[in-house]
């Protein structure tokens, strides 16, 4: 199988710190893949260079057999990779339908195209009953289901999600992770995520890739990335000691 | 054409339909009912009415704050003045010569800035400057007579000529109402399509938008450049029914922030705001001044403190401006809000 996201040796500094160094790795087309990492790893810096809005310094980043590195924000999505914010960016003046509407407009002429586009999302994502509300009304689990549903509206091949789990209840967690699931099996949306939420994580990915002070420390199964010695010190040590 | 039609009466109750159909209906009839005068404030308010939602394209659905609009009005205005003066061309030629000159220089100033990322204050200082330099420009501009004004031919005309816009009030009052309509029709169109909700998007949350695969810098340009050629007619409105142009008048910094009084108080990135704003400001400032003069009072000045006030009562008390205000409590939808 031919990668769909294929990164090699992307680094980036600010100044003197070393962000992300050397990373490379592939996701194959309809993989769930996870990065995880302590705070300060890399990883929402490694995601805004995937998705445009952070330059790299140093290596390649090709997508679909295209090199996507360097591209502005805007250029990457309309070429098939969207994403979520961490901390989240609802357009908050607008209601939660149009929202979602505004993204399916990217590939679409009509707005009544995009509106039914919209609903069925929001019916994906237990929104469609508050579709008309302010986006800025909604709570915080409701507002990363809308960062997904919005990113879904563009049509992506690939979906980066950063941290749609942190701040969920473990019954909202399981459920977004019901969703999620749903939608890579339904419609082979490739999945790259990052997650703090071992529960979601282990739940989830097919393939994890652990960041350390910006290095790819190991990667691998989920399964053995837990068994991992380098990992279970840096990151998980507390968890399962 | 129904598909025109449907998209315009989307969405819209019938209760709404009845009161726009009222307004109409009562300004169409008010020329026969009211004085000259009244006529002339009308106009005032139309013209006002007119420019706030030229304006509101660009600052209440893309979030750009202007504070040089006076420069397209000014560019339009001149444009078809110069034309008709010098060589006898009609002022809807001259339109379409001014449309495309105004929409250039609105490309030049949205180029510098969303090119260059400048945003924000330091946008609305850029347009600041702009208007500025025309107006400085325009008063050292001998082809249209600098600093001594640009007068056009004023007669006594037997019969309203509305090719050539020569004629009476009562003409003038129904070109501009005809434009406020068509401005509005326009606004409500713009705002439904797919480019009103990039607009929207951009306005909310530009970093954002980007995200969804928004080409910012393209819909910022389509925005200031509809505005502009939009404002235009204003201009072109006002060249000839003033019949005089001064530079320090029409690209005053003055000129611009009266067109956006309308729409802040009214309701900036609403369809209906800027129309309510101008009529509730000009018609108290009118009032003022009626009132001032009745008791014999000259107070140079008065309608600009009036103005500062209304400004600092709405931004006070309903800081999204009257008309979403009033809207939500008559159970209004209006499409921009």
């Amino acid at each position: 199988m031919t990668a769909l996201l294929s990164l090699t040796a992307v680094s980036k500094r600010f100044r003197g710190l070393v962000a992300v160094d050397r990373v490379s790795f592939d996701v194959a087309e309809g993989a769930l893949f996870a990065v995880i990492g302590p705070n300060g790893a890399g990883k929402t810096t490694l995601f805004n260079m995937i998705a445009g809005a952070t330059i790299p310094d140093d290596g390649a980043i090709v997508f679909a057999g295209e090199p996507i590195g360097g591209l502005p924000a805007d250029a990457v999505c309309r070429r098939g990779v969207a994403r979520t914010f961490q901390l989240v960016r609802p357009f908050p003046a607008l209601s939660v339908e149009d929202n979602v509407v505004v993204g399916a407009l990217l590939h679409r002429r009509s707005v009544d195209a995009a509106r039914d586009h919209a609903r069925e999302l929001l019916r994906r994502l237990d929104l469609f009953d508050k579709r008309r509300r302010r986006a800025a009304t909604l709570t915080l689990p409701d507002r990363k289901r809308l960062e997904v549903a919005r990113a879904l509206a563009t049509g992506p091949r690939l979906l980066l999600l950063d941290e749609v789990m942190a701040g969920l209840r473990p019954t909202e967690t399981d459920r977004m992770v019901a969703t999620l699931r749903e939608l890579n099996r339904e419609t082979g949306v490739t999945i790259l995520l990052i997650e703090h939420v071992m529960r979601a994580v282990m739940a989830l990915a097919s393939r994890v890739l652990v960041l350390d002070h910006g290095v790819a420390i190991a990667e691998g199964a989920p399964e053995a990335i837990v068994r991992d010695p380098a990992v279970v010190q840096s990151y998980l040590g507390a968890e399962t000691a | 054409m129904s598909t025109f039609a449907a998209r315009l009466t989307a969405d819209v109750s019938r209760r709404t339909m009845l009161w726009l159909g009222a307004l109409f209906a009562a300004l169409v009839v008010a020329p026969w009912v009211v004085n000259d005068y009244f006529v002339t404030v009308l106009i005032l308010i139309l013209y006002l009415a007119f420019t706030g939602q030229a304006w509101n394209i660009m600052m209440g659905f893309t979030g750009q704050l202007s504070l040089g609009h006076a420069i397209y009005a000014g560019l339009g205005a001149y444009v078809a003045a110069a034309l008709f003066t010098r060589y006898g061309v009609a002022p809807w030629f001259g339109l379409l010569a001014a449309m495309p000159v105004a929409a250039a220089c609105g490309a030049v100033i949205g180029f510098l800035a969303f090119r260059f990322g400048v945003t924000g204050v330091y946008f609305a200082i850029l347009t600041i400057a702009f208007a500025e330099f025309a107006r400085i420009g325009f008063d050292h501009l001998d082809i249209v007579n600098a600093a001594a004004g640009l007068f056009l031919p004023v007669a006594q005309y037997a019969h309203n000529d509305l090719w050539r816009l020569r004629g009476s009030p009562t003409m003038f009052y129904y070109v501009i109402l005809a434009a406020t309509i068509a401005a509005f029709v326009l606004c409500r169109l713009l705002i439904t399509s797919r480019i009103g909700y990039f607009w929207l998007a951009i306005r909310e949350d530009e970093e954002a938008a980007r995200a969804v695969g928004i080409d910012t810098f393209r819909y910022k340009m389509y925005a200031v450049t509809i505005s502009a050629a939009v404002t235009s007619f204003a201009g072109v409105f006002y060249a000839f029914f003033y019949n005089n142009l001064f530079p320090e008048q029409v690209f005053n910094i003055s000129q611009s922030i009266q067109m956006i009084l309308g729409p802040v108080i009214g309701g900036v990135g609403t369809l209906f705001g800027p129309i309510l704003g101008a009529f509730v400001l000009t018609s108290l400032a009118e009032s003022l001044n009626s009132a001032l003069t009745a008791m014999g009072l000259d107070l140079p000045g008065a309608e600009q403190v009036f103005y500062g006030v209304c400004l600092l009562v709405v931004v006070a008390a309903l800081p999204e401006g009257i008309w979403p205000w009033l809207a939500q409590r008559f159970g209004i939808k209006d499409a921009a809000s």
